[in-house]
């Protein structure tokens, strides 16, 4: 019988925390042997748990942990199309591939991602508005559906599948294997414009005007400031560095120094992030970062400031965080404006707190980006905070806006619903990919998206 | 003892990574190493007794590493194939061989090693008797070229026998003291013997057991450590190396008191 372990596991924010029967197969058979095996009511798979909420755990079912599926397959050194396994982390794509002049199409804030956990997700960059979602540049995947057989699929073969896998978050069936496209760099340098931008209004401009100029653009908000000043912000936006443009410094173009990584050994306790310290924070980003142009900076300190700390996310305490990721169309600017403003007077403060310009959405049935803005937050876990949250859903729904299933924890199946409208279309695919429902989730069942009880 | 420094410092002189070749790459720890010494330039044999798994992983590693690699069935406990295999191994490599990774090994639950006689026996079959098998003959091969490494994967467990893990013990016991003889023998024909005794590495071994967190090694950190000691030439690493200095007190129990222990 194969072997799993109960444990109790969260998503990169802690919370929830629950009891689930994790496997981990170190074979390409071991993750249909699990399933036709059947011990467990309905499993889930899991990549590096990067998501926040609880959209890959499973309380009373199984959780199938995909890291030990880890293998690269094929990789054409003239196009950049590589073939691997779910289980291959971004950062193993980098450390591959970025010396050989390739880098990833589209990366989230950590490379401790898997691709099949960027595929589930339909995950988005910093270059959403030019290159779209990580997705768009899948050409093909093997499923491992829940009835056991594999099927192949692309967006010209089995495209109903495709898109209802994209963005899937796992309920479709376990990807086994993706060719995905990578980007020709020659170097592993990034030059980042940096804008200080004193209120809300003037940010949304200053993206405006800019965003088409650059590959990458992403901006900081400070939550704590207030009336005149809410929205006070930093945009950086970047591009890839030619090699003939990398001043002689920096030694080789295609390699970057090593970094050392610092860690967070246990959970901080949770009064360390208080709305006085993360303001002096906030203050202090904004000082270091005034307006200027063309800063060389490597890739992994341009996406990944924050990978150089191991477990940073203990340092909200034991208690765990939400992180809430809202996008508005670009007529709900309003939401926008009016989560920021709920957000500054709770007091619930953010740590991090990041706007974007999103481009036109993929076709993924529940992928999350659409034409518009989406900000980011994180809210440690306090008493009221459910409320909080389904109050701040109400708004965000109010606009036309959706949140992010890589990001939720509490978000209510009406809700889900209005912001996901194609929402049934996944229902029947799911429904003939899987009539017994053996895949499933704790976010599944909250949201609505698969029958039961979202804990036994 | 000066004469023998004198005989290995004159091996014959080896010129680029060459060919190493790992068995029981289905380990995590073992398909780590080859990784490690893929990234290192060497190319690799890899072997085991699953062979689909065994081309998956040696095509992810040419992939990565842009090594040549090549794949071959291995079965511990069929003895007499051990002798092809290791000729096969010995041709294919093609005169670059550099040395050699011992990556099988098996354990089972002490209950049922208690319990069913074949487990136990599987136990010393396949971490001792196939290892000896294996290793005399490449240690000769490598007597006649005069130039190799042997790396062993033993255990902490054969530090001290211990009541909750005796019979795997006592298997990872024999393989530390014949790797210890192996070196001493090889040692005037300039081969080196690497004896590994890995504390917790996260591996299917060890997955789903109750082992305090911070104690346990990823498989690429053990497989490092590993490479490094290989390098640095030692004769026993610690992985990781602190529980050198926990095997140290745990073997400084006076057996009086360490029979009524449990541990
Ligand atoms: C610091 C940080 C920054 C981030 N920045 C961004 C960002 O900028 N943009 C963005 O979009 N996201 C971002 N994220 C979120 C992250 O990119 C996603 O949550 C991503 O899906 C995590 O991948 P994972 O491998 O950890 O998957 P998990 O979190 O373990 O799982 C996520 C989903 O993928 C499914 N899944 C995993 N493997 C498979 C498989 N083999 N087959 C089928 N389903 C599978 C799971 O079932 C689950 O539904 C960030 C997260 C962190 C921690
Ligand atoms: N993990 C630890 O904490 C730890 C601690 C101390 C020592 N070790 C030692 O480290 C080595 C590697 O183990 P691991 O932790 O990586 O666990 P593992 O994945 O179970 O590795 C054991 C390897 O031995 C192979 N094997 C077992 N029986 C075999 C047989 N009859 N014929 C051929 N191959 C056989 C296995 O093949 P299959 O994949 O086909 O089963 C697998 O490749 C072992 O010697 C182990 O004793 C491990």
């Amino acid at each position: 019988m194969p072997a799993h372990v109960k444990q109790k596991i969260a998503g990169w924010g802690g919370w929830p925390r629950v009891e689930c029967a994790v496997f981990r197969p170190e074979k390409r058979r071991g993750i249909a042997d699990v399933l036709a095996n059947g011990e467990q009511p309905h499993y889930i798979a899991r990549g590096l748990g990067r998501s926040y909420g609880d959209v890959a755990v499973n309380p009373g079912g199984g959780v199938i942990n995909t890291t030990r599926l880890n293998r690269m397959i094929a990789f054409d050194e003239n196009a950049g199309v590589l073939e691997c396994e779910a289980g291959v982390s971004l950062e193993e794509i980098l450390e591959t591939f970025v010396p050989r002049g390739w880098f990833l199409p589209v990366t989230p804030g950590t490379k401790f991602v898997t691709v099949g956990g960027a595929i589930a997700n339909d995950v988005h960059g910093k270059n959403h508005h030019i290159d779209g979602t990580f997705g768009e540049h899948v050409d093909r995947i093997t499923l491992l559906t829940p009835t056991g057989s594999i099927i192949t699929c692309s967006p010209k073969q089995n495209e109903d599948v495709f898109w209802a896998t994209v963005g899937g978050i796992g309920l479709t069936g376990i990807i086994l294997t993706a060719t995905i496209r990578l980007q020709r760099i020659t170097s592993a340098y990034i030059k980042v414009d940096y804008r200080q931008c004193t209120n809300l209004d003037a940010l949304l401009a200053a993206i405006r005007e800019t965003d088409d100029k650059y590959k990458y653009s992403v901006a900081w908000v400070d939550c704590i400031a207030k009336g005149a000043k809410l929205g006070r912000s930093v945009l950086m936006s970047g591009d890839h560095v030619a090699a003939n443009e990398l001043p002689s410094q920096y030694g080789h173009a295609l390699s970057i120094p090593h970094k050392s990584k610092k860690n967070v050994p246990f959970n901080l306790p949770g009064f360390l992030l208080n709305p006085l310290s993360i303001g002096a924070f906030n203050k202090l980003f904004y000082a270091v970062h005034p307006s200027k142009q063309g800063q060389i900076t490597d890739y992994d300190k341009y996406f990944y400031p924050l990978d150089a700390i191991h477990n940073w996310n203990r340092g909200y305490g034991k208690n765990g965080f939400a992180q809430y990721q809202a996008t508005f169309p670009h007529d709900g600017v309003e939401g926008l404006v009016k989560l920021l403003e709920k957000l500054s007077a709770s007091g619930r403060a953010s740590f991090l707190a990041v706007l974007k310009r999103m481009g036109p959405g993929s076709k993924g049935l529940l992928s999350h980006p659409i034409d518009g803005w989406t900000l980011t937050l994180d809210i440690p876990v306090k008493d009221g905070i459910v409320q909080f949250l389904n109050e701040s859903d109400e708004l965000v729904a109010q606009y036309n806006g959706r949140l992010y299933t890589a990001k939720d924890s509490c978000t209510r199946p009406e809700v889900f619903a209005a912001m996901y409208p194609r929402i049934k279309e996944f229902k029947a695919i799911k429904a003939k990919l899987d009539p017994a429902g053996k895949l499933s989730s704790r976010l599944a069942r909250r949201c609505g998206i698969v029958e039961g009880p979202v804990e036994p | 003892m000066s004469n023998s420094v004198a005989i290995a410092a004159t091996a014959a002189p080896v010129s680029g990574p060459g060919t190493v070749i790992v068995i029981g790459v289905t380990s995590a720890i073992a398909r780590a190493l080859a990784g490690e010494f893929a990234k290192h330039g060497h190319d690799l044999i890899v072997a085991s007794r699953d062979i689909e798994e065994t081309n998956a992983i040696a095509t992810d590693l040419s992939v990565r590493h842009n090594v040549k690699v090549i794949s071959k069935y291995f079965e511990a406990e069929i003895f007499g194939t051990h002798a092809t295999f290791v000729d096969e191994c010995i041709r294919d490599a093609n005169g670059s061989l550099d040395g050699v990774v011992i990556g099988f090994g098996f354990m089972d639950e002490q209950s049922v090693a208690e319990a069913k006689f074949e487990v136990a026996r599987r136990t010393i079959d396949v971490n001792v008797t196939a290892t000896i098998s294996v290793c005399e003959k490449f240690a000769t091969q490598f007597e006649t070229t005069r130039r190799g490494f042997i790396i062993g994967i033993s255990s902490v467990a054969g530090d001290r026998g211990r009541q909750t893990n005796y019979i795997y013990g006592a298997s990872k016991a024999a393989m530390t003291t014949y790797l210890q003889g192996l070196r001493n023998r090889l040692f005037k024909s300039g081969v080196h013997v690497l004896t590994v005794k890995p504390g917790f590495v996260d591996t299917k071994m060890t997955f789903g057991l109750p082992l305090p967190g911070p104690l346990v090694a990823t498989p690429e950190a053990a497989a490092r450590a590993i490479y490094n000691a290989n390098e640095a030439k030692k004769n026993t690493a610690y992985v990781p190396w602190f529980w050198r200095y926990i095997m140290l007190i745990i073997g400084s129990i006076p057996e009086f008191q360490f029979k009524k222990m449990k541990l």
